[in-house]
């Protein structure tokens, strides 16, 4: 290879990418409804005729009919007609429309405006370069505009068009507009919103939207079309330094290896030096391939194909990068959150995360708050739900490469996933890295499992029992613990009320402390497993996830589960020690079985049905399995 | 050479290429449908600019419901040759032997068995775990609110209430056995684009579209060919030749031809321009009820 200059500067040629024909922008509309939004759109597609002969009709008919511009055409009323599906009840999502002009096309994500779509509005604004922000002179800020602002600079919206609309209502005053104008940016700079044009307008009148309005002398800037036809945002991307991650390795034949992707930011040449970060290893871009021919040149925003001097094996998700300017390459990272399920999150739990190409397996370790989207003030919180935007770490069961999220939109987000149902359940954007288990190596040690396991004579494996709460788990694993102690096995019970009385004594019934008791049971339980013992476990563990994140922690067949399958009625007819009483009565909240759910597990290795097996014909189908299995024979 | 990423037709074609990849990456066993269509037809070409220099990592799966018009199955032999593609064809065999016709059952009834039915067999026949279609958001209401990677249950139902949010560009591909994936590399094309990419790229396309003298009867103020002996006429109808060209092609009973005289890509491209018309109108399916194009969908129609 041949020796690589260390120069810090990235590649930053500002030449502009030659112009070939109009280009895209897709752009977005806050603001709440009586801000003119509708109608803002609705003026745009009309302004740029597309609309269509039947549409005109419909339109001026009800414009008449039940319009409220005596006989105008209602522009509201266009856009909220293609938007019968509003009415259908899917008003939680995000459209998209389409129109053009000589100069570029346009996709426009239309979002609802409102606190609990939050989530829609974040979906939208993470595609867009540009958000129009409509103001009501006459009103000046709201708080809706400071939350959709604070989302948009959560996402990276950078580029603000503040249209302070229904000017034609303040006599076109530019005090007033100046006034708006000056508050807005005070605000927006504290956000770095660093591009924010604002243009006075009348969506209703057509005042500063295609044309120049002659009511307002007093403003010399551009017109909302002309911002938007104008407004730079692809040399962005092009600066910046050089990522793409290969999305495809496309092999042929033997002869050929190359690596697929999308360039994600700056450019790159037959020649350029590219670093493999998870493995630093360098490299040097041979060929640009393309269906059209080979390029002696690719920038940010296309489809290529790179082959590479040395023939290495990288895989999907890799990050081929700038060397001079490398993205990190960590385990943990600090992100915000956005949570769009309704199922909560619960830290501690494990979850996909995708990031780039790749998918790992993630937990939020430590969720350090949220944040209230009215005020920005910080709250305190145990989980996020529906809509929550929160600020936390998140641990990865390996490195990935990624850049902040302010730096880099594509290489610095993330969804993460539910293991069971798949769903995407929130929306991630990197802060920084946090290196911390860099510097907490793992003690290597000489006395290991298998010596100490053979001193006692011994297999160590877990036995986990989980069911409801009065099913007789306890008393089976008492009996399963007497058996084996007689039998000279090393063993140790751990039960769920007295963990909770001393090592779990600071953790409640929420689903947050829930999965955090089992968590500390797990570790618990996966020590004294490494001690060479036989462990028992009583818990209700009433989550999949967490049952099967304890028996990921340790090798498979030193994990079985064990289902105390007792109906819950007869749990609660039983009722030992009254808490089915009280918790139907409300004194408890978040019993399992009664406001708190159980989930059945799946792939139980024993399965006790505890309404017809008294707890001592239990223990003993417990005991032959173990012994079936080979797991009491002498070691 | 040196290409510009700055056209909209560039930026489009990279995010298609990008969904094409991201799910050949991902999935299994995925398929491309291929109607035959101008929008088949882009979808194509893109597919073969994603995996370039290898050759297409799925077969392509034409459903033949036997009322194409006849030169849409010879431009489909050629391509299908010029290209070296896989084709799987599928026609609904129950329906075969019932005799579903558009002319004898109807459109709704016909669409569901020769069309809904026979695509739901043949993704299971074949076991699909994804499969790429040529629709567009600008196409109609419902399909503006579709993702570009849509979920579909184990029996195929699409539900618009519970589609998983799309960030970014970020993909959730992730199916248990029996659910599949909808992909739809071309959701935020126009139909302008497509006719402007179809000439910037030379991308050949049924001649159909062009306009020509073609044999017509005209009822219920549509414009249909007489492209062969199934057609049943009315005594007092007579063929007549018109200049013609069609917008959108699909089994040719159900398919309104429009008075044109485009012969040429510039010339389409000039019509649109000035058409004051949506381009589903000549579809007979579409019009059947408010909302059907939507119920079609959750029923699994592409």
């Amino acid at each position: 290879m041949p020796p690589f200059k260390s120069d810090v500067t990235p590649n930053t040629e500002s030449i502009p990418p030659p112009s070939a024909g109009p280009d895209l922008l897709r752009f977005m509309t806050c603001g709440s409804v009586d801000d003119g939004k509708s109608t803002l759109i609705g003026r745009l597609l009309w302004d740029s005729k597309l609309v269509l002969d039947d549409q005109v009709a419909t339109l001026e008919t009800e414009s008449k009919r039940v319009g409220t511009q005596h006989g105008d055409i209602d522009f509201a009323l266009l856009v909220d007609g293609l938007q019968a599906e509003r009415l259908q009840g899917i008003t939680i999502d995000v459209a998209y429309r389409f129109f053009a002009t000589e100069k570029r096309r346009f996709i426009v994500a239309d979002t609802p405006g409102h606190e609990q779509y939050t989530r829609n509005m974040a979906t939208g604004a993470a595609t867009v370069d540009l958000a129009v922000m409509m103001i009501d002179a006459r009103k000046g800020l709201l708080t809706q505009t400071m939350r959709h602002s604070y989302i948009l600079s959560l996402l990276g919206v950078t580029h603000v068009v503040l249209a302070i609309n229904k000017m034609d209502l303040v006599d076109y005053s530019g005090v007033q507009f100046d006034d708006i104008k000056t508050q807005y940016e005070a605000f927006s700079r504290s956000l770095g919103l660093h591009d924010v044009v604002a243009i006075p307008v009348s969506a209703l009148k057509g005042d500063n939207i295609l044309d120049r309005s002659v009511k307002t002398p007093w403003y010399h800037g551009p017109t909302l079309m002309g911002q938007l036809e104008t407004v730079a945002i692809h040399q962005d991307l092009t600066t910046k330094p050089f990522r793409m991650p290969v999305q495809w390795v496309n092999r042929p034949h033997l002869d050929f290896r190359g690596f697929s992707g999308t360039i994600v930011s700056g450019r790159i040449r037959p020649g350029d030096h590219v670093v493999v970060p998870s493995s630093g290893q360098m490299n040097i871009v041979e060929r640009i391939v393309t269906f059209d021919g080979e390029l002696d040149s690719a920038a940010a925003g296309q489809a290529v194909t790179l082959t590479l001097q040395d023939e290495v094996d990288i895989s999907r998700g890799e990050l081929l990068s700038d060397p001079r300017v490398r993205p990190a390459t960590a385990d943990q990272f600090e992100a915000k959150l956005i949570w769009m399920h309704e199922e909560p999150l619960l830290p501690g739990r494990p979850y996909f995360i995708k990031m780039g190409f790749q998918t790992r397996t993630a937990q939020v370790s430590a969720l350090k708050y949220k944040v209230n989207v009215n005020t920005l003030e910080h709250l305190a919180t145990k989980t996020l739900e529906l809509n929550d935007i929160g600020i936390c770490n998140l641990s990865l069961d390996a490195p990935v490469s990624f850049d902040p999220y302010q730096e880099n939109r594509r290489t610095g987000s993330f969804i993460l996933i539910d293991r069971f149902t798949n769903e995407t359940i929130a929306a991630g954007m990197i802060d920084f890295a946090l290196r911390r288990a860099d510097n907490i190596h793992w003690q290597s040690v000489t006395i290991h499992k298998a010596a100490r396991a053979k001193l006692k004579g011994q297999m160590p494996f877990i036995l986990w029992f989980t069911g409801l709460s009065g099913s007789g788990k306890s008393s089976i694993a008492n009996l399963v613990e007497k058996k084996l102690h007689s039998q000279g096995r090393h063993t140790y019970l751990l039960d769920g009320d007295n963990v909770r009385h001393g090592l779990n004594r600071d953790l409640g019934f929420t689903d947050a402390d829930r999965v955090e008791n089992i968590r500390r049971v797990s570790e618990t339980a996966k020590l004294m497993l490494d001690a060479g013992m036989i462990v028992l476990v009583s818990f209700i563990s009433p989550f999949q996830s967490e049952r099967e994140m304890a028996r990921r922690m340790v090798e498979d067949e030193e994990f079985l589960e064990v289902f105390i399958d007792t109906p819950l009625e007869e749990c609660e007819r039983r009722d030992v020690k009254g808490l089915y009483k009280k918790a139907r009565a409300g004194h408890i909240k978040n019993f399992t079985g009664i406001d708190s759910p159980y989930e059945r597990p799946e792939g139980a290795e024993v399965i006790i049905h505890g309404a017809d097996e008294t707890p001592e014909q239990a223990a003993l189908i417990i005991v032959q399995e173990l012994n079936r299995r080979g797991l009491l024979s002498i070691n | 050479m040196s290409v510009s990423p700055s056209s909209h037709l560039q930026e489009l074609e990279a995010e298609s290429i990008y969904l094409f990849r991201e799910v050949v990456a991902e999935c299994e066993r995925p398929v491309m449908l291929y109607s035959i269509g101008k929008d088949s037809s882009v979808l194509l070409h893109l597919a073969r600019k994603a995996f370039f220099p290898s050759k297409l990592p799925f077969p392509l799966l034409h459903v033949d419901t036997t009322w194409k018009f006849s030169e849409m199955i010879e431009f489909r032999g050629k391509i299908i040759k010029d290209y070296d593609l896989d084709l799987l064809v599928h026609t609904n065999p129950n329906g075969l032997k019932q005799g579903v016709s558009p002319i004898t059952h109807g459109s709704s009834l016909y669409t569901d068995v020769m069309k809904t039915e026979a695509l739901k067999q043949a993704l299971e026949k074949y076991g699909f775990d994804a499969a790429f279609g040529g629709a567009r958001r600008d196409e109609e209401a419902s399909r503006a609110k579709e993702r570009m990677l849509s979920f579909r249950t184990a029996t195929h139902h699409w539900d618009p209430k519970r589609q998983r949010p799309e960030l970014w560009n970020i993909f959730n591909t992730r199916v248990r056995k029996g659910e599949s994936l909808r992909a739809f590399p071309l959701s935020n094309w126009t139909e302008l684009d497509v006719w402007e990419y179809i000439q910037q790229e030379a991308i050949p396309v049924v001649p159909l579209y062009f306009a020509k003298e073609r044999p017509i009867v005209e009822r219920d103020g549509m414009l249909v060919m007489v492209d062969d002996q199934r057609l049943p006429l009315f005594p007092n109808e007579q063929p007549e030749m018109r200049s013609v060209r069609f917008r959108t092609l699909g089994c040719y009973p159900l398919t309104g031809a429009i008075e044109s005289t485009a012969a040429t890509l510039p010339e389409i491209i000039q019509e649109m321009a000035h058409t004051r018309t949506s381009e589903r109108q000549g579809r007979l399916i579409d019009r059947d009820a408010i909302g059907s194009m939507e119920k079609k969908k959750q029923e699994g129609y592409f």
